[in-house]
Parts: C-alpha cells; sequence; structure tokens
C-alpha cells in the first residue's frame, strides 16, 4: 500500500477538507445516547480567540464502562508513576500479586545510584529493580492483611536495610479495611527509618492522576522538610513533574551543569529520597510535568515560600527558552551570560541535523494522545520539524492542562475528585520565605515571566485541530481510518493496532527503548529517530508485487 | 534427598514468577473467533493486563473494562457490568463476551452469574432482531491462584458455557486443549491434526488473533480463533485430547467435563514437549484418526534423533535451572531428561502442591534425587538457591523476568514460554512437536557452544 499524499493543509489545520463536527458525529455514532452525549463533551474542535481563551473540554471524568481506553488506575499513578522512579525506597505493594507484578521497571525511569543527593556519599542503594508485594491470599482477604504487610515490612528491613519503606494499597485493601497507615507508624517506631502508606486504591479518581495527587501528598506530608541543611552551590533549583524516561533527567542535568545551577531535587527521575527532605531549601521550583506535580510546587510555595514557574525541555527552541526563563529569574549577569554561551554553544549542531531532515518530514502530519502533559510538549520538536499536528490529547490531563490555569475557578469537582484529599496548607512559621519580594515578582511579570501559571495545550494548537480527551481504542481507530496520519504518539497499548495500518506509533511513555529526547542532544535524537520511522523502507513493501491496484489502498484509507 | 516441597523462607513475595489469574483468562478469550474479554473490576486492572500481554505479543490486544469507581466498589458493580456489555455490543458486535473478576469485584463479592442472567433477560425482552453475543464468565481472584488457574479455568468456562451436541458438518473433530502455549505452537498443532485428516477445535486458539499479518483491511477484532459454533459442537467430539501433567491431575477440567456430560473419549498427557510426549501427541492422534502417522513427521523425528546423537556431546551433564508455569517447566524438564541435560533446578510461582511430585515422576534415575524442585516461589528465592549451588549451574531456562537474575549470575537463558519481553520472537518460539523439539535442541546447544567459545583462548571455530 503506498502512503497517502497529503494535501499540506493552510495555516489554520483545515483538517484535509474534512469538517470537524462531522468526524466528531462519526466518532460518536455507535455510542448509546447518554455516552455519546458524555463523550461529545470530551471531543473538541479547538478555536483560540484572541485573549488566549479557548473552548470548554470536559476532562478527568470517569471512563464509560464498556469504552477500551488508556488509562490506569490510582495505584498506577501513585506507586507506577511518581514513587516508582526513586531509587532508595523500597515501594511495598499490598494486595494480590497481579498488581505489583505488573508495575515491576514497566516504566523506562533511568537512575544513577553512584550518584548522591547532595554531594553526600552514596549508599549506592537501588531497588527499582525489585518488585516487593504482599502477594495477599485468600485468608488475608477474609481476616486482613496487616499482619502480613508487617512482616513484609520487616523483612524488606532486614534484608536490605533501606532508608525508607513506602506502602501502597490496591484495591483490595481499601475493601476489607486494613489500617495500612497505622501499621506503618508502627513499623517506623520499630524500626527507625521513614515508613509511610499511601491509600491509593485503584478505584479512587478516575486515572492515575488521583494518585499522582495522592503521593504528592504523601511525599509532601512525610518526607519534605526533614532536612534543613543548604547545601553548598548557586541558583538552587527542583526539577519537577521530571520522570527521566530514556535519560531525559540526565540530558538535563547535563546543561544545568554547564549553566551552572544547581540541582537539589529531582521529582523523581534519577530520584533520591534524601533529596526529597530538602527540597524545601531550593529557591525556584521548575515544573515539567504540570499534571502531575503541580500540588507538590503549591504546596512547597505556601509551606516555605519556593516561588514556582513552568518550563519545558522537550524541543530545541523550548529549551532554550526554558533556561532562559531561570536565568531570567534569578536576574545575575554571570547566570545569564552562562546561559547564553550554553545556547550559543550547543544549539548549532541542532539546527544542523534539524536542517538535513526536516526536508524529510515536512508537511508529513502526525495525532498525539498520551500522558498529562507530553501530548503537548512534543508538539514542539514536531513543530521544528515541519509536522503538523492534526489531533491530540491527554490520557489523563484535566481542564487546566488544556485550556490553562486561568480555568482552575470554574473547574466543577466531581463525585470522583471529591474523594481525593487536598491538605490544607499554612506557612511554616519559621522555615517560610518568600524567595522573591512582591515588587520583584511584579517586574519579573510584567517582563513575561509567569509564576505559578501554565497556559495549557489548546491555546498553542492551531484552530481547527481536534483534541479529544480520554481517546478510546475504538476512536482510534476511527481516527487512523479518517485520517491515516504518517505518525501517531501513544504508548504500548495502542502500538500494534496502529502499526497493524502500516502507520508508525511512537511511544511517548517508554520511548520506544529509545531517548533521551529532552535537552539538545535530545532534540537531535528525536529528530534522527521521526525521520527514520516515517521515511523506513519497509512502507515501500507492505504491498506485495501481486496486490498492486490502486484502488486497494484507496479502500484501506477512506473505507 | 535435596528437594523441598515449600522452601519460601518469606511471607511477602520479591519479583514474583507467576502473574495473575484474569491474565489468563483474558488470553484464552482472545483465542475465541470474534471475541473480546471484559475484566469486571476497575479499569487498572485491564489496562495492566493489557499493557503486559502486548510486550510479549506485540499485536493489537483490546480487553474492556467494567470500571468501578469508588461508589461501586461499595454498592456493587450490576449497573457498571450492563453498561459495559451494552457499549462493547455497539462498538464491537462481538460473539462472545469472555467475562473474568479481578480482586476487587471478588472481594466485595458480585454475583455475576445473576448478573448475567438479568442482562440475558432484559435483552429479551428488548432487542428481538439482535442477536444476543455469547456471555461466558469466570471468577479469577488472584488470591486465590495465578494466571494459569485462569487460564484453564477460562477453558473450563468456556465449555461448560457453550459445548453441546449440535450437528458437525465436514470430518470427524476432536477437541484440543493445549494449555498455554505460543500462536506458534498452536500453528504447529493445527498443522499436525490436519495432517491426520482430523478437524480440531482448539481452545483457545490464538494463533491469528496474537501473531497475525499487517491488515490490509480494518479489522474491529482481529481475524481468527476458535468460532463459537465450534465450542457449541464440543460435545460431539470424536475424542478430547488435554495438555499439561498438573492439568491432567485436575479432577474438573474441560476435558473431563465433556467425557461425563457427552460420553468424548479423553486423553491426557503432557505439553508434547521432547521425543516421549511428542511421540505420545502423534500416537493419540494415530488412534483417533485411524491413521498412520504422516512420513512427514516421522522424518520429523528422525531428523531430531540424528541431531541428538550428533549434538550429544555438547549437552551431556550440563545443568541448567528451568523456570516458569508449572506445566512447561515440567514438559522442559522432561526433555533435558531425555538430552542428557541435567536439571538441578525446577521451580514455579504455582504448582498446587503437585509440582515436586510431577516433575519427579518424568524425570530418569540420574537425576530424579538429586533435583531442587520449588513451587509456589519467587526469584528471590530461587536465585538464592542459585546461588547457594554456586557454580554448579551452566544454563537458565525459562521467561524474561529470569534476566536479572541471569545477568547477576552470569550464566545465558534461554528464553521459552510467556513473558518474553525483551526479545522480539516471544509469539513465534516453537517449543511442541518435534520441531519444537528440534528448535529447543538447537538453541541451547548454540548458546552452549558460543560460551565455550568465547570463553577459549584460541577462538576455534569447529565445534
Ligand atoms: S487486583 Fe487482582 S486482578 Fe487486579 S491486577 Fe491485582 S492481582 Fe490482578
Ligand atoms: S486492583 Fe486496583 S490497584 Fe490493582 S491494578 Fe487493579 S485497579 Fe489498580
Amino acid at each position: 500500500m503506498a502512503k497517502a499524499t497529503s494535501k499540506l493543509a493552510t495555516e489554520s489545520i483545515k483538517l484535509e477538507n474534512h469538517d470537524p463536527e462531522k468526524i466528531k458525529a462519526r466518532l460518536l455514532a455507535k455510542y448509546p445516547p447518554k455516552v455519546a452525549r458524555k463523550r461529545a463533551k470530551q471531543i473538541v474542535v479547538n478555536k483560540v480567540d484572541r485573549d488566549g481563551k479557548v473552548p470548554v473540554i470536559s476532562s478527568n471524568v470517569r471512563t464509560v464502562p464498556g469504552l477500551i481506553g488508556q488509562r490506569g488506575c490510582c495505584y498506577a499513578g501513585c506507586k507506577g508513576v511518581v514513587l516508582g522512579p526513586t531509587r532508595d525506597i523500597i515501594n511495598i505493594t499490598h494486595g494480590p500479586i497481579g498488581c505489583g507484578y505488573y508495575s515491576w521497571l514497566t516504566r523506562r525511569n533511568q537512575t544513577d545510584p553512584d550518584k548522591a543527593a547532595n554531594g553526600q556519599a552514596s549508599d549506592g542503594h537501588n531497588f527499582m529493580t525489585y518488585c516487593f508485594s504482599t502477594d495477599m491470599q485468600d485468608e488475608e482477604i477474609i481476616f486482613g492483611g496487616e499482619k502480613k504487610l508487617k512482616q513484609a515490612i520487616q523483612e524488606a528491613y532486614d534484608n536490605f536495610k533501606p532508608k525508607a519503606i513506602a506502602v501502597f494499597s490496591t484495591c483490595p485493601v481499601g475493601l476489607i479495611g486494613d489500617d495500612v497507615h497505622a501499621v506503618c507508624r508502627e513499623m517506623k517506631a520499630k524500626l527507625g527509618i521513614n515508613v509511610f502508606g499511601f491509600s491509593c486504591e485503584g478505584y479512587k479518581g478516575v486515572s492515575q492522576s488521583a494518585g499522582h495527587h495522592i503521593a504528592n501528598n504523601g511525599i509532601f506530608t512525610h518526607v519534605v522538610g526533614l532536612d534543613d541543611t543548604i547545601t553548598a552551590g548557586k541558583y538552587r533549583i527542583n526539577l519537577l513533574g521530571e520522570y527521566n524516561i530514556g535519560g531525559d533527567a540526565f540530558e538535563i542535568e547535563r546543561l544545568f551543569e554547564r549553566c551552572g545551577i544547581t540541582l537539589v531535587s529531582s521529582y523523581s527521575g534519577n530520584s533520591s529520597i534524601d533529596a526529597f527532605a530538602n527540597s524545601h531549601t531550593a529557591d525556584l521550583n521548575l515544573i515539567m510535568c504540570h499534571r502531575s506535580i503541580n500540588y507538590v510546587a503549591e504546596m512547597m510555595e505556601t509551606k516555605y515560600g519556593v516561588p514556582w514557574i513552568k518550563v519545558n525541555f522537550i524541543g530545541a527552541a523550548a529549551t532554550a527558552k526554558s533556561l532562559r526563563k531561570i536565568a531570567q529569574y534569578f536576574d545575575e549577569e554571570e547566570l545569564t551570560a552562562q546561559v547564553e554561551a550554553v545556547i550559543a554553544d550547543e544549539l548549532p549542531a541542532v539546527t544542523a541535523a534539524c536542517e538535513e531532515i526536516r526536508p524529510r518530514t515536512v508537511g508529513k502530519r502526525a495525532m498525539l494522545f498520551v500522558g498529562g502533559s507530553r501530548a503537548h510538549h512534543y508538539q514542539e520538536l514536531f513543530g521544528e520539524l515541519g509536522i503538523k499536528t492534526l489531533s491530540a490529547g491527554y490520557e489523563f490531563g484535566h481542564r487546566d492542562d488544556y485550556e490553562g490555569r486561568r480555568v482552575l475557578p470554574d473547574i466543577k469537582v466531581d463525585a470522583d475528585s471529591r474523594n481525593i484529599e487536598e491538605l490544607e496548607i499554612q506557612p511554616d512559621p519559621e522555615r517560610f520565605h518568600p524567595r522573591i519580594d512582591e515588587a520583584k515578582r511584579k517586574t519579573l511579570e510584567a517582563e513575561g515571566l509567569g509564576f505559578s501559571d501554565y497556559e495549557g495545550m489548546m491555546p498553542e494548537m492551531p484552530d481547527g485541530s481536534m483534541v479529544i480527551d480520554d481517546l478510546s481504542q475504538y476512536e482510534t481507530d476511527e481516527l487512523i481510518r479518517i485520517f491515516k496520519p504518517d505518525l501517531f504518539c501513544a504508548g504500548i497499548k495502542e502500538k500494534y493496532a496502529v502499526q497493524k495500518h502500516g502507520i508508525p506509533l511512537k511511544q511517548l511513555h517508554s520511548y520506544d527503548y529509545g531517548g533521551p529526547y529532552a535537552g539538545f542532544k535530545g532534540a537531535i535524537n528525536f529528530y534522527k529517530e521521526i525521520d527514520r520511522m516515517v521515511n523506513s523502507r519497509v512502507w515501500e513493501y507492505m504491498q506485495a508485487p501481486w496486490e498492486a491496484s490502486p484502488e486497494l489502498s484507496a479502500t484501506y484509507a477512506w473505507e | 534427598m535435596r528437594s523441598v516441597k515449600q522452601t519460601a523462607p518469606y511471607t511477602a513475595t520479591q519479583n514474583a514468577c507467576n502473574l495473575c489469574a484474569p491474565l489468563g483468562a483474558a488470553l484464552v478469550f482472545k483465542g475465541i473467533a470474534n471475541a473480546l474479554p471484559l475484566l469486571h473490576g476497575s479499569q487498572g486492572c485491564s489496562t495492566y493486563i493489557r499493557r503486559y500481554m502486548i510486550s510479549h505479543f506485540k499485536e493489537p490486544l483490546d480487553i474492556a473494562c467494567s470500571n468501578f469507581g469508588e461508589d461501586t466498589a461499595i454498592f456493587g458493580g450490576g449497573a457498571n457490568l450492563k453498561l459495559a456489555l451494552d457499549n462493547i455490543r455497539r462498538q464491537y458486535h462481538p460473539e462472545l463476551i469472555g467475562i473474568a473478576t479481578t480482586c476487587l469485584s471478588e472481594t466485595i463479592g458480585d454475583d455475576v452469574p445473576m448478573f448475567i442472567q438479568a442482562y440475558k433477560a432484559a435483552f429479551q425482552n428488548a432487542c428481538r432482531d439482535e442477536q444476543l453475543p455469547a456471555l461466558v464468565h469466570v471468577a479469577t481472584p488472584s488470591y486465590q491462584g495465578t494466571h494459569m488457574e485462569g487460564f484453564h479455568g477460562a477453558v473450563r468456562a468456556l465449555i461448560q458455557t457453550l459445548a453441546g451436541r449440535e450437528a458437525a458438518e465436514g470430518p470427524p473433530a476432536m477437541n484440543l486443549f493445549p494449555g498455554m502455549v505460543s500462536p506458534a505452537d498452536l500453528r504447529h498443532l493445527k498443522e499436525i491434526v490436519i495432517d491426520f485428516g482430523l478437524e480440531a477445535t482448539v481452545v483457545p486458539d490464538y494463533s491469528d488473533t496474537l501473531n497475525g499479518p499487517l491488515w490490509t483491511e480494518y479489522q474491529r477484532i482481529p481475524e481468527g480463533g476458535t468460532p463459537v459454533n465450534a465450542l457449541r459442537r464440543a460435545g460431539a467430539g470424536v475424542a478430547s485430547l488435554e495438555c499439561g501433567l498438573l492439568l491432567a491431575a485436575e479432577k474438573e477440567t474441560a476435558g473431563t467435563w465433556l467425557a461425563t456430560q457427552f460420553d468424548v473419549p479423553l486423553h491426557r498427557q503432557g505439553l508434547p514437549i521432547g521425543i516421549s510426549q511428542s511421540d505420545r501427541l502423534f500416537d493419540t492422534l494415530a488412534a483417533v484418526s485411524g491413521k498412520a502417522i504422516p512420513q512427514k513427521y516421522t522424518d520429523q523425528r528422525g531428523r531430531l534423533l540424528d541431531a541428538l546423537v550428533d549434538g550429544h556431546k555438547h549437552l551431556s551433564g550440563v545443568r541448567v535451572a528451568i523456570f516458569g508455569e508449572e506445566d512447561l517447566v515440567a514438559g522442559l524438564a522432561a526433555f533435558c531428561g531425555e538430552l542428557g541435560i541435567f536439571p538441578v533446578l525446577c521451580a514455579t510461582g504455582g504448582g498446587r502442591g503437585r509440582f515436586a511430585d510431577t516433575v519427579r515422576k518424568v524425570m530418569p534415575d540420574y537425576c530424579r534425587d538429586q533435583m531442587q524442585i520449588l513451587e509456589d516461589v519467587d526469584f528471590v528465592t530461587i536465585e538464592k538457591k542459585l546461588a547457594e549451588m554456586d557454580g554448579e549451574v551452566d544454563l537458565l531456562i525459562g521467561h524474561s523476568k529470569g534476566y536479572t537474575m541471569s545477568r547477576r549470575l552470569g550464566k545465558p537463558l534461554i528464553r521459552v514460554g510467556f513473558p518474553v519481553h525483551d526479545r522480539v520472537d516471544g509469539s513465534r518460539l516453537l517449543h511442541l512437536g518435534y520441531r519444537g523439539a528440534q528448535q529447543l535442541f538447537d538453541r541451547i546447544a548454540n548458546t552452549l557452544i558460543q560460551v565455550k567459545q568465547e570463553r577459549n583462548e584460541i577462538g576455534y571455530t569447529y565445534f
């Protein structure tokens, strides 16, 4: 089958002469009326008005039973995403075996156990290759699992002597009523190490997102602020919401180091619990994935006075811009000069790579349905390659991730979200100190540095593109058939279904075991990877010579 | 005797060697034509299980879910199940929906059979011109069993729910319950049965659904699988063949049920791995079909033995550790015995208390009493045992989760079974029949030669 030749759209995307409303109707056609009404609010044709306002998109709402979606559970967000990448905490899954097994080293977070936090000696601990589970049996389901949990904690301690142990509850635990927090308190007192639990049963909330919030709360309550040492180094920052998939954080760390910026902690790629404990001493929080980590940033600002700004290290231009933002914040000539020197030094190689590859990628069309920030961030890299994003959406984003934080006051809290605790945070009587005063903040804001702000994905997408929240497998298939894009970005669950159509799928959760894609070097990697994918010779052989008939590929694309 | 029945020194599980029950059930339902698996519980389980199976099969693999929320967890999942069934019907028009429970719906005690009854009744009242898909339910609480129990349970549920004696057309059909094997294995078994002039209802048959070609046209549910109609005729089968040494000791299986309800003669044996179990397979098929073993297969057997004679020097006395699904490990251990390899350790995460006896029975005298046979164990325990045997193992045979262990021990790992997510050929690995034995033999011998070659200072190129 020959690849469909795309007619290039003009500036605002025209969806190649499709009427987006008709496409929307087609996506909804098979659903019962009630389901169709619900989904209709989650499928939006983008339109950005003069002051950056976009249409309302319903998101962070429960997936309808029977719609096969991308989302995981609260436990997956808490244990798998946020806490999983921390090498020196032993994570014990309290539940039957599956939940723990499936989250055993499945994300590709990398870590460097030899590099200790804040210049301390490394203990070399790395428990990420282990999967600890209470492996509940009948007996515990009937009589309760607290006893087994205590034993599991004791055994983990005896075996590995870790600094900290965290316990994660799965669905059955919530039902049988085990008090994991009481068990953790008891074991903490007994063992003299930090032991804390998370009530992150999978049925809570509507997606991983609930688990991120619970993880943020737990880390903030049990770890942040335990160590007040102000370590050496200038321009002390935390990098939040960067999970070091494929070594992204290593590349960002490399750039910080070159610029003379000191990384106090990162949440939670290549992270250590010691760094979390100390992270409130930093002077600025940078947020990569707004969705999964904004709670910690908000709480840190309220309690300790550390401001936060949104950054994005995906894309060469975005990386340069983010580095400049940091320099702007610290406002010291030395740093500004160094940041500019690094950009000037690194950018030419990126530009050269882009120029070499771009003629082969320009005009291609992509779709991105992934996560809670990547569907936005990766549009940067595609833009650099001249690839258009026809349609995009998040798996577990909220309205603020789509429309920007300006809509926060309007977000209705439904029953599913109400159950996720919001911590009441007060300024710390001794340790609260605002890192910059109001006047300075105002000046910086006037100069364009947005504090505590994220503009969201939709204001940056062209009018007419389709934004779809919580895309189902069924809708994925329809979109593929309608548009036959040149590239689809999602995860492993979608990968092989899309590729059966002869369309390459780039995994943006695991990076297809490649990466890094962040920073300057990462951008070059990504350009090469996309070039390889969309221009692979394999597409030429898709149709056997004896099948060559033009009608065939037409039916293929348009049913 | 050094063997221990239950050696796990710990209460908790560290790096498990088994998966959870609904995974096995979902795999079975993927092997039915035009069917969709549905997990009754919260969405995390179905997403994890989908994600996990896809990493092995590298194929589209849809599993629906009834999507419990906090309120569902408290008030029960009846309404969710109904809505899920409605939506699946409208999107996918399946002929069968296979419903497996998760730990959550089991813990709250949802009465799924009752929900299904109610759904059927309501359906009959409402839509007269539409056919209701077959609804098959299997209870799969993972706190009671592993993915293997889920697998066999789903096979049994399919037969118990659907099998009857509706008139069969075509050549005499036999029922084949191959166990949890690879798509390549299933393809090979089907080829063998056809060569005997038999028609077989293979349950499950995911040889196409989970290892299919690129699509030239769109498929809502990938093509292939056991036709639902064939399941309905299973009671009229000329015979049933059920594979798996441990399965053979189960009291109630799909095979025993067909035997008691419909008098379908039941043949039971181990997975046809290696020479003697493959011989049994061919003997049985010859008996059932009344035909001689086709020349093609006697040739395959001949070539296999020729290779064993020539290659025995590479394998004799080699010590291996085997881990994975209980029936697979038992089959591989027996094959190793035939090759002159000494399986010093056999381990499984399941086993149901019967593993050690079953394995020991099929082993030759020279190693029977000196093997470590561990059941219900995790990798930390397996690795500890191996460390105690310091240097006594040359090779590991098992699935991808053994990789970290192989790396730490510096011993090569021959990948077999499920999951194999760190190689490209998980679906294409062949274990069964003379041809499967040949491939296993080649892979084992070549790996051993490679080790020898690399360690050799001169770098010989003849072995
Ligand atoms: S709750 Fe049970 S069914 Fe779900 S993933 Fe965990 S072990 Fe498997
Ligand atoms: S049982 Fe609950 S916690 Fe475990 S995987 Fe399923 S949804 Fe997630």
